[in-house]
């Protein structure tokens, strides 16, 4: 038994901790959140080193045995899913020095970013259905805390309905697992699913995976539930719609990858098919949003939704090209969707408008800025030699292969509408006649554009080195595909 | 016992929904409150009524007379957090209230962020 897979929760609530002691002291909250952010991230890197020889990680809490105790259990999608969330949770405390403002600073919010970091990771690594709600719910409070960060009107209005949504989707999440609890007699995910095939009557379970569909769904905004993610998601400043662009909505997506694929296997017929109906649904909507506006910030955001239908279409074949598939694109997304909101917060700071109309003549006074933008574009819709599309190749590869392949052609259209609705920012903001911008000093400017120039390499070094990363992808899907891997390293039997 | 707790389970989350479909910010809290107590009430029913023994061997009580802690300890849980997020509800409650000026949710849709 070892605990390094705890370290990734453990070592950013310790710095959390420290931090909420001298909110005023500036130079020690950023050093600190810096320190715990980076220490995260080398864990996570010594975790995904010993995942990689030694197989799937198990920490029984207490040294209770596993159907009993609580179970942390750190497979290779869970460890590299920390190990995004880790690295991008440091490039936005970097890039928050310039952006987030003195006064945020001041009142706890690198605590906030740690703790949230602290949900996620607990969320990517915890064993039991139980402790996944209660990662959940420490998640969801440090980003009701961040949403409404500073307390302008439009957060304060906006934050009111995410806290409702999130609130019901919790009971809902409480009461589903009651459901699964009285049907099966555990919560521990490895003994669920031992016991969940043993079970003749699947219609109770059918009905008890789609209520975890809704609930997951709220968390990862599926297409009917993904109503309240633009307006939530537009209310706070750029380095915390970048935290939860990139990691929020990917924890529910984990959630439903791994549910999905462990244990709600009884009936792949209504639940899977249900999946991929409502993954290509959700395409279709974001895409709707993401042409319709004229606005940077709500065109990304638009985009995040997309990028959750691709990604749910791929675990929705259960095959290895769309398992594999899905988790490159999970990771893929992760970050780009972090760098993109990085510099759509660069070029809304230069314009002081996100409005698209009030644009224009950028590539003259920052070119770099454009060509960064473009890559990152080009990026998130997938041109091939960029982090996009591998992942997006083999979702489509698993769709063909599979009965979806009418999903897989959706796809394939809808990449263009995506690449549309970003090069559409280019073209307004950077093509065109010069319009008056805001003097951006040359310090505050590269303090933003290091950060985001850094983590648009990192994808580009993903994308061109996809065939270095394809061995830890798809030993991540060899786990979700054969479910006993998992089981036997919990369990130990 | 189960048909009572069924019922009792069935209003709260009715009482819940009546109230979270209003106007009044206040009256949504309350029906948040609600909404979780029906669910920690749905735990504590499926983990089985009827045990009366205490959770630790002692002689002469058989299996089916121990009482099933696993709910309680859940229910525990999750009374915390839902007190945890009723009460920053309640907070930023008043502070909408005094900045927004109104607890009307008619009121405070996002009607300048539109394009």
């Amino acid at each position: 038994m070892i605990n390094l897979l705890l370290f990734p929760v453990i070592i950013p609530l310790l710095f959390a901790a420290i931090m909420l002691f001298f909110p005023k002291n500036l130079l020690m909250q950023r050093t600190i959140a810096v320190a715990g952010a980076s220490l995260t991230f080398i864990a996570a890197l010594f975790l995904l080193a010993k995942v990689k020889t030694d197989g799937v990680q198990a920490v029984t809490l207490g040294n209770w045995d596993a159907p009993f105790g609580i179970t942390m259990a750190s497979d290779l999608l869970s460890v590299l899913l920390v190990l995004s969330a880790s690295l991008i949770t440091l490039f936005v405390v970097f890039y928050s020095f310039q952006t987030i403002g003195v006064e945020r600073e001041r009142s706890y919010y690198y605590p906030a970013v740690l703790f949230l970091l602290v949900g996620v990771n607990g969320a990517f690594t915890t064993g039991d259905i139980f402790n996944l709600f209660v990662f959940f719910e420490v998640l969801l409070m440090s980003s009701y805390m961040l949403i409404v960060h500073g307390g302008e009107k439009p957060q304060l209005r906006e934050s009111i309905k995410y806290l409702l949504v999130n609130v019901i989707s919790s009971a809902l999440f409480v009461a589903a697992v009651a459901f699964l609890y009285s049907v099966t007699g555990t919560l521990n995910m490895a003994d669920l699913a031992v016991k969940i095939p043993q079970i003749e009557q699947t219609g109770i379970l059918t009905v008890i995976a789609v209520m975890f569909l809704v609930v997951f769904g709220f968390k990862a905004a599926i297409f009917p539930l993904y109503f309240w993610l633009p307006s939530s998601y537009y209310a706070p400043p750029i380095p915390i719609l970048a935290l939860f662009g990139a990691l929020l909505t990917k924890v529910g997506v984990y959630a439903i990858m791994r549910t999905y694929t462990l244990f709600f296997t009884m009936n792949t017929d209504v639940t899977h098919q249900l999946l991929a109906a409502i993954a290509i649904l959700t395409i279709l909507a974001g895409c709707v949003g993401a042409l319709a506006y004229f606005d940077v910030k709500k065109i990304i955001i638009y985009n995040i939704i997309i990028a959750v239908g691709v990604i749910l279409f791929g675990v929705s074949q259960m095959n290895e090209a769309g398992i594999d598939g899905a988790i490159f694109y999970l990771v893929h997304d992760m970050l780009i969707k972090a760098v993109l909101f990085f510099l759509v917060g660069i070029v809304a700071a230069i314009f002081g408008t996100s409005n698209l109309r009030e644009m224009g003549g950028l590539i003259k006074t920052y070119p770099v800025l454009g060509w960064t933008f473009l890559i990152a574009a080009f990026g998130l819709a997938g041109i091939p030699p960029l982090s996009g599309f591998p992942g997006k190749l083999l979702i489509i590869q698993g769709g063909f292969e599979g009965e979806n392949f009418w999903g897989s052609l959706v796809i394939l259209a809808t990449s263009l509408l995506v690449l549309l609705s970003v090069v559409r920012i280019f073209v307004y903001a950077f093509w065109g006649e010069p319009v008056k911008t805001i003097p951006l000093s040359k310090s505050a400017y590269y303090q933003m554009f290091i950060p985001s120039l850094v983590l648009v390499a990192i994808t580009v070094f993903v994308g061109v080195g996809a065939e270095l990363f394809m061995p830890l992808i798809s030993g991540a899907g060899d786990v979700l595909l054969n479910p006993s891997i998992y089981i036997d390293a919990v369990l130990k039997e | 016992m189960e048909i009572i707790m069924s019922v009792a389970i069935g209003f709260l989350f009715m009482a819940a929904v009546y109230l979270m479909l209003s106007k009044s910010l206040i009256r949504i809290i309350i029906g948040t409150g609600l909404l979780s107590h029906g669910a920690h009430l749905l735990i504590l029913t499926m983990g089985g009524l009827g045990g009366t023994a205490p959770p630790v061997v002692a002689e002469g009580v058989g299996i089916g007379d121990y009482v099933d802690p696993l709910p309680q300890a859940l229910i525990l849980t999750a009374i915390v957090i839902s007190f945890a997020v009723t009460s920053f509800f309640l907070v930023l409650a008043y502070r909408a209230y005094q900045e927004l000026g109104t607890d009307d949710m008619n009121l405070m849709r996002g009607i300048e962020d539109l394009d």
